[in-house]
């Protein structure tokens, strides 16, 4: 039934359409408009320019406005700030420039339109004008590049010593994190030795790797550096954590690494977020001021499955403190899953002993 | 889709001049396998537009499922079948499997076989004068190659694992094994199958152009006196004659990879509860060799798009383009530029930081070239005496969307820039606009302009006119918020926004750009309704409708084999005398000689018309 509803719809549609047409055509030819070069309807696309121009920038200034509410929080890194600031900076001058052409582009055809009693300047070329907008574009890119360069290789630079070393695997769908433990080395892995309990496949021939343990969440020290190491272990994903201005691809058989500096705990933020308005709206799950249940998270962006849109980990940020306290409750890996390493041959003991 | 075809050209081309040769012609050599360069553009058009349907559908489908995620789309069973889960939620491999297509068919068979087969095939020798290509043999393969190309992507839309649906990338291992997502499967192998007709398709179209170019030019046609049209189409096909076989070799390696157990790509995997044996090779290598070709794809795209828009503005504002010389110069420039930019697309990927570096420096570069286009056009505009025809209004919104997409380029450029914004929602809204919707543009701007050409016969304007005003405002709508969302973080090619805290805004304006979709997509019918009936009721055609100086418009209202029924016209000026001061009306033809305008030229041109005078006596003597 609601097949045949459509498709004679669709036929209505298609008549209404035809006789729409004829009628345009007739009334052309009524009109005379045929014959003139520039009918009625030459001045109503020009005079829709303009005001196309008003309600598309009023609408952009608008909803600017409104929509600066649901950005991202202030950068939780010591890079993300200059990241932010260069990409505002190129914002402002982007903007500028798609304003200024546009108020040119949509004014000439209003200003411009045909008029039997005007002819069109003939106006071929002008070298000094190509000269001078070829220069001021490039002169500006030579800014953006040289500012750009300098965040970029403070970004990329090798990471400081004494970082924290945190290992993230990504697999279909979810993230593993591995820490080092007191020796501050993560043990080597081996994808061969993968199997449904040792899922990032770390090898315990490597005395490394004894003390290492796994989190649920993502921890890290306020103010110390922090190099991730990342990996997958099946396909592309790619670490995302929005709040850091931090991405990097994971790739199985290439290690990827990124190092940053947090610098507000997951406490700070949420004592920060509660001043804002938007975040002081209640969450209808919880009941509670949506800053109450903030969270650092980490996302995957390089798509890789069906479950690409659901590999969420939170990051936890704490004082150095507090961070050190945690790091040392926690129990390796190896003394959790004494049963499956004998299994595999391991000497326990052996390595508990190597451990100390 | 031939059946389509063939009943268009029954009827249009009725009362056709014809040449001497091809008295022998058939209904199948005539309109199916026909080597004529203009039978050849409508079949690419066609096909183009049809498969323009398909992808705007599938964006319809996945626009659904972000903008109402909690909606029943039970209804939508009928078409989608299991797709659609019993709870009526759409599958989540599916959603990827739209948008893998959507993108697929957009860049490729829309806006590549679409756009430059339809409009190279039909203007390189009407323009150039020329009776044909070069080879028209050649060029009508190119068209079948294509022709196979889409109906073997076709199908897979409607294989039980579903369609590819790895991202338009089709970056490995994902799709290199099938256990990784069910899209990977026979949907993949008929992608990779698919892909390769297509790139023989283009690589058999791309060397047509540029030798006809080279070589089929008219007398006195140099390159200097090239509509912009042509020096597009010439530069996009060089472009892709140099960048098709790098996809083909990252397909063909990834072929191996799938089917014959090699490592080019794969290496220390574990999936499916087991570790393959591959080691040794890196996905970045695919990504390299993708974007090789990826990158100048975007630029296949819009140079023709730019080149016929440089092309329609001149005519309607009645007014040269502005700076002939430094439109083809930053053409060459965007030309050259967009091979060496490719890594930009691998701020991130784990690529040497050091090529990041080179990479943002050279990407940054092209900003300029694209800058100076943007400028003359709006210079060009300025003090012309300017006639709205559809193609003009949409070539004036191809400047918008060309500024508007092509700023946040800048941004995205910038490595440093890039680490935030790498595939998130900004980047939808850059590439959508810039070369999505601007290449679009382009190509509807093109029909509304050419079609007279093509058919004999007119498009209704004022239903132009409201397929104008709705697509521009809609796409807009559309494009734009995505900005907005892409700051805010939002990861592109995600089923949906919930699990996350971060990315839990904004849906009413995910619910807004939806319906702000379906609105333009469904205005898109307008248009397809006004090109298919003015095929066979549009207002006959006069003879240069537009009252434009190019080649094309020297030709019988339909022309038929050979092009034109004497001799080829001679070329004596530029294509862009628009409004000359002096001269009779506010154009003069290419084909006029200097010694005709005595009062509009240049003394330049004095001197350039005493040497036809002798030319012409010469010839006089000869034929005496």
């Amino acid at each position: 039934m609601t097949s045949v509803l459509l498709l004679v719809g669709g036929i209505l549609l298609v008549v209404i359409l035809a006789l729409v047409y004829r009628i345009f055509t007739l009334v052309s030819i009524a009109k005379g408009s045929t014959k003139k070069r520039a009918s009625t309807s030459n001045k109503v696309n020009a005079i829709l320019f303009p005001i196309a121009f008003l309600l598309g920038f009023g609408a952009i200034f608008w909803y600017s406005g409104i929509a600066q509410k649901y950005f991202l929080p202030e950068a939780a890194s010591a890079h993300g700030s200059e990241i932010d600031y260069l990409f505002w900076l190129t914002m402002a001058i982007i903007g500028f420039a798609f304003f200024a052409t546009h108020v040119l582009l949509f004014w000439f055809p209003f200003k411009y339109q045909y008029k039997e009693s005007r002819s069109a300047y003939f106006y071929p070329h002008n070298d000094k004008l190509e000269i001078v907008w070829t220069i001021i574009p490039a002169i500006v890119m030579t800014i953006l590049v040289i500012s750009g360069y300098v965040v970029w290789n403070d970004v990329t630079s090798p990471a400081p010593s004494e970082a924290l070393n945190v290992e993230i695997m990504g697999k279909q769908f979810n993230w593993e994190v591995r820490y080092s433990g007191n020796d501050g080395e993560l043990g080597r892995h081996d994808y061969k030795k993968i199997d449904g309990t040792n899922a990032m496949g770390i090898d315990f021939r490597d005395p490394n790797s004894i003390d290492d343990f796994t989190a649920r969440d993502i921890h890290l020290p306020k103010g110390r550096p922090v190099l991730l190491n990342i990996r997958a272990r099946d396909v592309l994903h790619s670490v995302f954590m929005p709040h850091f201005r931090l991405k990097m691809d994971a790739v199985p058989g290439m290690p990827t690494k990124f190092w940053f500096t947090p610098t507000k705990t997951t406490a700070e933020m949420r004592e920060m977020l509660s001043q804002e308005p938007a975040w002081q709206e209640i969450n209808p799950e919880t009941g509670e001021p949506r800053y109450k249940n903030f969270n650092y998270e980490l996302a995957c962006t390089e798509v890789c499955g069906g479950g690409h849109f659901a590999m969420r980990k939170v990051i936890i940020v704490e004082e150095p403190e507090e961070f050190d306290k945690w790091h040392n409750e926690q129990e390796s890996w190896a003394s959790k899953n004494k049963d499956y390493l004998s299994s595999k041959g391991y000497n326990v003991l052996e390595l508990a002993l190597s451990e100390d | 889709m031939s059946t389509v075809d063939i009943d268009i050209h029954n009827t249009t081309d009725a009362h056709d001049h014809h040449d001497d040769h091809h008295h022998n012609e058939n209904f199948f050599t005539k309109y199916v396998f026909s080597l004529d360069h203009k039978t050849i553009a409508k079949q690419f058009l066609i096909t183009g537009l049809l498969w323009a349907f398909i992808g705007g559908l599938l964006s319809g489908i996945f626009r659904l499922q972000l903008g109402f995620p909690d909606a029943d789309l039970t209804w939508l069973k009928p078409l989608l079948g299991d797709w659609i889960g019993a709870d009526g939620k759409m599958d989540t491999e599916f959603y990827l499997a739209a948008v893998t297509m959507h993108g697929t068919i957009m860049v490729f068979f829309v806006l590549t076989a679409g756009l430059s087969g339809t409009f190279s095939n039909f203007l390189i020798p009407l323009q150039i004068g020329a009776r044909d290509m070069a080879s028209g043999f050649l060029n009508m393969l190119s068209y079948w190659f294509f022709f196979l190309s889409s109906v073997i992507m076709f199908i897979s839309l409607f294989l039980e694992t579903g369609p590819a649906s790895g991202g338009w990338v089709i970056y490995p291992p994902l799709s290199a094994l099938p256990q990784a997502m069910s899209g990977s499967g026979l949907g993949m192998t008929m992608w990779l199958v698919s892909m390769t007709f297509f790139i023989v398709s283009s690589l058999l179209g791309g060397i047509n152009y540029i030798t006809t170019v080279i070589n089929l030019r008219t007398e006195g046609l140099s390159f200097a006196k090239l509509p912009l049209t042509i020096w597009a189409f010439f530069l996009t096909a060089v472009i892709g004659v140099l960048s098709f076989p790098v996809l083909f070799a990252a397909a063909l390696l990834l072929v191996f990879d799938r089917s014959f157990g090699t490592s080019f790509y794969l290496s220390e995997i574990y999936i499916g509860g087991e570790a393959l044996p591959n080691v040794g090779g890196s996905p970045i290598l695919y990504q390299h060799l993708f974007w090789f070709l990826g990158h100048p794809e975007v630029y296949i795209v819009l140079l023709p798009a730019l080149g016929i828009t440089s092309e329609i503005i001149a005519t309607n504002a009645r007014k040269p383009i502005f700076g002939y010389r430094a439109m083809i110069g930053s053409m060459l420039g965007i030309a050259f530029l967009s091979f060496i930019v490719w890594a930009h697309h691998m701020f991130v990927s784990g690529l040497n930081p050091f090529l990041g570096s080179v990479f943002m420096f050279l990407t940054l570069i092209i900003a300029v070239p694209s800058a100076v286009k943007a400028f003359n056009y709006i210079t060009t505009l300025w003090r012309g005496n300017i006639i709205f025809t559809p193609a003009m209004l949409f070539s004036i919104g191809l400047v918008s969307l060309f500024i508007s997409g092509g700023v946040t380029g800048i941004v995205l450029g910038n490595s440093a820039i890039d680490i935030q914004l790498h595939d998130t929602y900004f980047v939808v809204a850059h590439f959508h606009l810039v070369m999505g919707s601007a290449s679009f543009f382009g190509m509807m701007a093109g029909v509304y302009h050419w079609f007279p050409k093509m058919f004999g016969r007119m498009m209704n304007e004022k239903l132009g006119y409201v397929h104008f005003w709705m697509t521009f405002i809609g796409v807009y709508l559309v494009f734009f918020p995505m900005h907005y969302i892409g700051i805010a973080g939002f990861p592109r090619r995600y089923y949906s926004f919930t699990n996350f805290d971060a990315f839990s805004t904004f849906t009413d304006l995910n619910t807004f750009i939806s319906i702000a979709a379906i609105i333009t997509l469904t205005a898109q019918l307008i248009f397809a309704f006004n090109f298919f009936f003015s095929i066979f009721k549009g207002k006959l055609a006069p003879l240069n409708p537009w009252k434009s100086s190019t080649l094309e418009w020297t030709t019988p209202r339909l022309p038929g084999h050979g092009n034109w029924t004497g001799a080829i016209p001679k070329v004596y000026r530029w294509p862009y005398d628009y409004s000359k001061p002096g001269a009779k009306d506010d154009f003069i033809a290419q084909n006029v000689p200097y010694s005709e305008t005595p009062e509009s030229n240049l003394p330049m041109e004095q001197e350039l018309a005493k040497f036809e005078k002798e030319d012409s006596d010469e010839v006089k003597k000869v034929n005496e």
